[in-house]
């Protein structure tokens, strides 16, 4: 393959191949990662690495240009009381609020991420999720998260689902696309396992658990699958793909949790913002209250906090 | 490791920091007598061993060395109990006191955690989520059978045994001793206990708990020592029942002392267990089983899934991430909470597992090891595989007692089942595949007390434990482990 061919140019690969997955063994490993005690310098990287990955979110119908502005000026200013916090890595909306987060959040290097194909239940026709993505790239989003077509997939109608995906990718252009595969539509971790390698094989730069709409969504479980997905494509191909657990991760001790994993299973090279995320919206004022307690070793009110 | 184009690298990621299990709450003595008649008393002799960290090779206590006249005493304390108050006491009143020995465990459960990894150098993690709560476990589930032995045995007249002599290994110190007393005093037995030379601190702190439970003066013995403490309990003419946990040539030497006296006896010895994974298997979580299987307990366990044998068409691949996982794997003090392998027991085990490595490679296997960094001080081994290795390499066959694996393929079913029976062993082994009917095919037709599906090292007191050809005799755990403890012959 050249390095110009599109990556889906390979084809949608044999899915029955795919390893099996056992619920049983899943589970056990991530009790072994939650087991992990992370304490003092550890920690403080730890929490300063997780705020660095969070995609701040807002996805809601009552959504406004001004809620966006609010929310890109949290970005840009989490907590400035403390001394050299990262950023967020990006601030994640629907197509048209691209426009006025792009805006505000000018120069700042925090992307704009817009959700894409009909978010959340992804049932519109094809036409219109391309049209979509063009409508949210051309507006500046760096980052399209789009979701599969459930449907389709827990059908059996593989290669539909994998060339919506190409199509998608081909569509963002330079914006790295983000796929969500909704697990908690998906029913079992061997469906994760398989969309995952779906994903990955039709472009996907990223894979993402949920839209946030449906429970469950992120889960350690499923995010330990889809990691270890990436890890069996990256061995295959060489090529990296990130991964992006949503809705659900609120507290400090599960993003640190989260970490461990990644840590474990996929090791140094994806602990940056570059290969992981969360897609949170709670999680920063957390995140930000422990640093605050590690720093002057007292535990604020949350009201010290700004919630935007 | 370096970082190849398409290989995952560990080195250069986020490293916990420090976390070590406090130590401020326990108390361990300058000196341990023997526990005999329910009072620590002095060695006739005077004669006293040391009993040091392997983590840190600094001593931790001395402990009595028991020899053939305390031995007696102990005996005779154990049969005075047993004629006496024992015997005497109702069985339901027998199972309060193990109930309130459980309990203690469990309220002291980190006290003898922490003790447990000083002593015998296994993780934290392990001792706190493992050893001690099945050790309460095993004490509550005899506890219930002791006024419903008939119920176990319909139609017999179940009798305790007398006084049972049971010897204990190093590498399980207070499991093994609850897998040991727990059923014997449920069935209305006394005891007299033998704790390993190098982690005898858990043991002993058992007998304070239990005479704070206030078990009748005793019904449980504890005397310490070495080969020798061992072979006079089972040379004496008066110990009804012989219980061994141990190595399998001194099993052997046990059962021919035994041979032609009325003793019962359960061995429960050495092992080599095959770990069968099919290319058909969550290979992720066979991964993880593997580790388990070898990597638990720094691979001090008898049934360690020390031979693993792979399916060739997915060899290579399991190969590949196993040597991943072993890099995270984190070596050291054994009371961080973080530290997955922990010290080797002893010196001496040390240099048994270093034997084993060099002859490994002296006969052409390729050794692979991950690349933890391991303290200066104390006795460690960094995780090992041995691939390109048959049936005729010595460390296929032999038990290493250690964190190393050997690794064979296989192209059939019926391939890989003769590799994993052809074996002097049978302790346990271990099946990964995605095919219910593939389970029950091998597991009917390994000769092993244990096997596990898609799983390996787990324990649990409702289940027997025991062991084919050189594994041993007799069975442990569960209502078999009721009948080890028993006379039903009237």
């Amino acid at each position: 393959m050249s390095a110009a061919a599109p990556i889906a140019a390979a084809g949608l690969p044999d899915l029955n191949r795919v390893t099996p997955v056992d619920e049983v063994g899943v589970n056990e490993r991530v009790a072994r990662f939650q087991a992990r005690s992370i304490k003092t310098d550890a920690k403080a990287r730890g929490l300063r690495l997780a705020l660095s990955m969070i995609d701040l979110t807002t996805l809601e119908g009552q959504d406004t240009p001004g809620k966006v502005r609010q929310l890109c000026q949290k970005a840009m200013h989490l907590h400035d009381s403390l001394p050299d916090l990262p950023h967020v890595a990006a601030v994640c909306v629907y197509p048209t609020m691209v426009g006025v987060a792009r805006e505000a959040l000018g120069d700042s290097g925090i992307g704009v991420a817009s959700v894409a194909t009909a978010f959340p239940s992804g049932m519109s026709p094809l036409t219109i999720k391309l049209e979509e993505t063009n409508i949210a790239v051309s507006e500046g989003a760096d980052e399209i998260d789009m979701v599969i077509s459930r449907g389709a997939f827990l059908n059996g109608d593989y290669s539909y689902v994998f060339d919506e995906i190409a199509a998608v990718k081909e569509a963002c252009g330079d914006a790295h696309l983000k796929v969500i595969l909704e697990t908690g539509e998906l029913g079992t971790l061997d469906r994760v396992r398989r969309a995952s390698v779906l994903a990955m094989h039709a472009g996907a730069d990223f894979i993402k658990t949920s839209t946030g709409k449906i429970q469950p969504a992120a889960t350690m479980q499923v995010t330990c699958v889809m990691l270890q997905a990436i890890g069996d494509y990256f061995r295959e191909s060489g090529r990296r793909v990130g991964m992006k657990p949503a809705g659900g991760i609120s507290t400090s001790k599960l993003a640190l949790h989260y970490l461990v994993m990644l840590n474990e299973t996929l090791g140094g090279e994806w602990m940056t913002p570059e290969w992981f995320r969360f897609g949170a919206s709670s999680l920063a004022n957390d995140v930000l209250m422990q640093l605050q307690k590690q720093a002057t070793g007292r535990y604020q009110s949350p009201d010290y906090f700004s919630i935007d | 490791m370096a970082t190849h184009d398409k290989t995952l690298a560990f080195d250069a990621g986020w490293s916990y920091a420090p976390a070590p299990e406090s130590t401020d709450h326990i108390a361990i003595d300058k000196r341990y007598g023997l526990f005999i008649g329910g009072d620590f008393v002095d060695p006739a002799d005077g004669g006293y061993f040391e009993t040091v960290n392997p983590a840190t090779e600094e001593t931790l206590s001395s402990v009595a060395s028991a020899t053939g006249a305390d031995v007696d005493k102990a005996v005779a304390a154990a049969r005075k109990a047993r004629d006496g108050a024992w015997s005497k006491m109702k069985p339901a009143e027998r199972g309060k006191y193990i109930f309130r020995i459980a309990r203690l465990l469990q309220e002291r459960a980190r006290e003898f955690a922490v003790i447990e990894s000083l002593d015998g150098g296994k993780p934290i993690r392990e001792s706190r989520d493992i050893d001690i709560p099945l050790s309460a476990a095993h004490f509550f589930y005899y506890a219930g059978w002791a006024d419903k032995l008939e119920y176990a045995f319909p139609g017999r007249r179940p009798t305790p045994l007398g006084v049972a002599g049971q010897i204990i290994p190093w590498n399980f110190p207070l499991l093994m001793a609850s897998w040991k007393i727990a059923p014997a005093l449920a069935c209305g037995n006394t005891v007299v206990l033998k704790p390993a030379e190098t982690t005898p601190l858990t043991a002993l702190k058992l007998a304070e708990l239990i005479r704070d439970a206030d078990l009748p003066p005793g019904v449980v013995n504890i005397v310490t020592g070495a080969g020798d403490t061992g072979a006079a309990i089972v040379d004496h003419p008066d110990v009804d029942k012989i219980a061994f946990t141990g190595s399998t040539s001194v099993g052997r030497r046990i059962q021919k002392a035994l041979a032609g006296t009325s003793k019962k006896y359960t061995l429960e010895l050495g092992g080599k267990a095959a770990n069968i994974v099919f290319e058909d298997a969550a290979i992720d979580q066979a991964v993880e089983g593997i580790v388990n299987g070898i990597f638990f307990n720094q691979g001090h366990v008898c049934c360690a899934g020390s031979r693993l044998l792979v399916q060739e068409s997915v060899a290579d691949e399991v190969i590949e991430k196993l040597k991943t996982r072993m890099e995270t794997l984190i070596v050291g003090d054994p009371l961080d909470k973080n530290t997955d392998i922990g010290a080797i027991n002893s010196a001496q085990q040390l240099e048994t597992i270093r034997s084993y490595l060099n002859v490994g490679r002296e006969e052409g296997a390729e050794m692979y090891q991950s690349s933890a960094s391991v303290p200066e001080q104390g006795y460690w081994c960094r995780p090992t595989l041995f691939t390109g290795v048959s049936q005729s390499n010595r460390i296929v066959q032999e038990e290493i007692f250690g964190p190393v694996l050997s690794i064979q393929t296989f192209r059939t079913l019926e391939e890989g089942l003769t590799k994993a029976n052809n074996t002097p062993y049978g302790l346990s082994g271990g099946v990964w595949t995605d095919k219910g009917a593939k389970i029950f095919r091998m597991t009917s037709r390994i000769r092993a007390g244990v096997v596990w599906a898609n799983t390996f090292n787990k324990f649990d007191p409702t289940s027997p434990f025991g062991g084919y050809k050189e594994s041993g005799v007799g069975r442990e755990g569960g209502l078999h482990g009721l009948d080890a403890y028993l006379s039903l012959e009237n």
